[in-house]
């Protein structure tokens, strides 16, 4: 188990007063939030807390409407996201996205070609493969994927473009508790090359990750702790667990 | 594993089209090599959208405006003496200088895909009534009258030549074949590319831009250079279509010519580049022999065509045959 804690790793990610407000709805309100190097952390809260939104600002794809982040040192608000991605920061959305049309092996080849050059993209499209055990579907396209092969899909995807920083929003969703495993297993694996932030609802799968653990709700940092100091917490069970039983 | 290849199929069928070009002059009578370079003239046009539309997801309705553009350029450069081939270059570059413009507004504007589809669209029509209210004879640019809706006369026609040697007209066989040439090159090019990583890159753009930003593309300068490119080979094809009428006016950008080149493109299947060259092959065939019956009718039957493809074959003829074919297995479930 990593230790996440010690003050001596130094930051990889820092965000200060981050809002973000549609149309009068603030889906961040002011998140000051920190992650040391190397760490593997997991962000709960219930529907609607700022989640999604949370890492649609960390990767580009929206811009705040107040807030810095600081990543490896350097303000990357306003950045167009290609940008973002070549600083290290790689993301899987919580919708599927994509290439329908393109096969399994393509998706590797052309997520990490562009770092790697031809030769380092179908070694890495090859070992991606045996990984994630996609190999008998490589040349099929993604199109005619289950939703858990999918979800790999595109979890192998940010992993073949090697980011220092992998967001993965609801990454084991929809699939079978055996993959629900397998995912949390390989999650920790690639916890040993890069950090990582992890979205999910469901608290099997937290427990499984034995990172530090981030609550949001209704756009704030309502606490940060050990999974079972989070549950153990009555506010958490009050604006979380109250709320989304199903979820636990 | 290794990537997608090209099949040796297709070597194949380009050097026999390669014979076909230069074979054909041989066999046919004049009047019907004149009348397939025109078919080839707009095969080309065809394809330069494909490349856009098909690869890259970029649909434009604004083709017609870089073939005519080309085509005017030809014209009036052709008409004041400069040398034809430099002319035709000329028409490219018009061609990939308006297309690189539009592109340039709709993609680092971030504007969305149909938006792209209406600009393109109203940039044509507004050329449209532009050169259609030039006719009074004091529009002119040097030696070329621009004519109004009559357009410009007595273009000369495409010659060519070693330097410092007089250039020779080539003369409907030469001129069909240089067409015909032309259009495999733009051809070959156009596959190598689909199957380079660049060519990968856009069809990722064309399935989920946002998916490839993510991965650390920037999409903008290459949607950008293809679209210019698309533009640049629509325009020679203008400039060949002015070269072979000795003649353009402004019906290259009406409203009908637009949507041709859409429908071409549609009613052969994208993204293959052979889709639009059968697409635009089948669907003149099919105008002129209705216009030779004499039928009122060939716009109403060209659009029941369109719509008939739209909502059963919407793959398009080459890539529904290949399908059934099998000769290019597609990427499907082991059964
Ligand atoms: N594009 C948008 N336009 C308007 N409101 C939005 C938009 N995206 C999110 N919101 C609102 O912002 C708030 C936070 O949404 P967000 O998707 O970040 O929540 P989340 O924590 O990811 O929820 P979930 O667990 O359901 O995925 C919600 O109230 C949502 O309705
Ligand atoms: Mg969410």
């Amino acid at each position: 188990m990593m230790v996440q804690t010690e003050s001596s790793t130094p930051l990889l990610l820092e965000t200060r007063c981050l809002s973000k407000e549609f149309g009068g709805v603030h889906a961040l309100d002011g998140v000051n939030f920190r992650l040391r190097r190397g760490e593997l952390r997991s962000l709960i809260g219930p529907n609607g807390a700022g989640k999604s939104t949370f890492f649609k600002i960390l990767s580009g794809q929206l811009q705040p409407s107040k807030g810095d982040v600081l990543f490896d040192g350097k303000a990357i608000v306003g950045l167009p996201p290609h940008r973002i991605a070549r600083l290290g920061i790689g993301i899987k959305n919580q919708v599927p996205s994509l290439w329908d049309g393109l096969s399994v092996y393509e998706h590797f080849w052309l997520a990490a070609y562009r770092h790697t050059g031809k030769r380092g993209a179908m070694e890495r499209a090859d070992r991606l493969l045996q990984q994630l055990g996609l190999w008998q579907k490589a040349s099929q396209s993604v199109g005619t994927l289950s939703h858990g092969e999918r979800q790999w899909v595109e979890i192998g995807m940010v992993m073949a473009q090697e980011p220092l920083l992998l967001l993965l929003d609801e990454p084991a969703a929809g699939m079978t508790e055996e993959e629900v495993e397998r995912t949390a297993a390989l999650l920790r694996a690639i916890n040993t090359e890069a950090s990582l932030i992890v979205v999910e609802h469901d608290m099997q799968f937290i427990r499984m990750l034995e990172g530090l653990v981030t609550v949001f709700y209704q756009g704030r940092v309502l606490m940060e702790d050990t999974i079972d100091a989070v549950l153990a917490d009555a506010k958490v069970r009050e604006v979380y667990l109250g709320t989304a039983d199903s979820h636990g | 594993m290794a990537p997608t290849r090209l099949s040796r199929t297709e070597f194949a069928i380009w050097v026999a089209a390669a014979v076909a070009v230069v074979g054909l002059p041989l066999l046919l009578p004049i009047f019907s090599i004149v009348q397939l370079t025109v078919f080839l003239i707009f095969c080309l046009l065809a394809v330069s959208l494909d490349l856009a539309w098909g690869l890259a997801g970029l649909l434009s309705f604004g083709h017609a405006a870089f073939f005519g553009v080309g085509g005017y350029a030809y014209g009036i450069l052709a008409v004041n003496g400069l040398a034809t081939p430099a002319a035709l270059l000329a028409g490219g570059i018009s061609g990939a200088l308006l297309a690189g413009i539009l592109g340039y507004v709709a993609f680092y504007g971030r504007v969305s895909t149909i938006f792209l589809a209406v600009m393109t669209l109203t940039v044509t029509l507004i050329l449209l009534q532009v050169m259609g209210s030039t006719a009074d004879p004091s529009y002119r640019i040097g030696s070329a009258v621009l004519g109004g809706y009559n357009g410009i006369t007595n273009i000369p026609s495409l010659a060519l030549g070693l330097p410092l040697l007089p250039s020779i007209e080539l003369g409907p066989a030469g001129f069909f074949r240089f067409v015909g040439g032309f259009l495999i090159v733009v051809l070959a090019l156009g596959r190598l590319m689909t199957f380079a990583p660049f060519g990968r890159i856009l069809a990722t753009i064309r399935e989920n831009e946002q998916r490839t930003e993510l991965s650390g593309y920037d999409v903008r300068w290459r949607k950008l250079a293809v679209f210019a490119a698309s533009g640049g080979i629509a325009g020679v094809a203008g400039g060949l279509f002015a070269s072979w009428g000795n003649f353009i006016n402004p019906e290259v950008f009406s409203l009908s010519q637009s949507a041709q080149v859409v429908i071409w493109v549609l009613v052969g299947g994208r993204g293959l580049l052979y889709g639009a060259v059968i697409g635009a092959l089948v669907v003149q065939a099919l105008t002129q022999y209705l216009g030779a019956i004499g039928t009122a009718y060939t716009a109403l039957v060209l659009g029941l065509l369109m719509v008939a493809f739209v909502l059963l074959l919407r793959e398009g003829l080459v890539p529904t045959f290949l399908r059934l074919s099998l000769i290019l297995p597609r990427h499907k479930t082991p059964a």
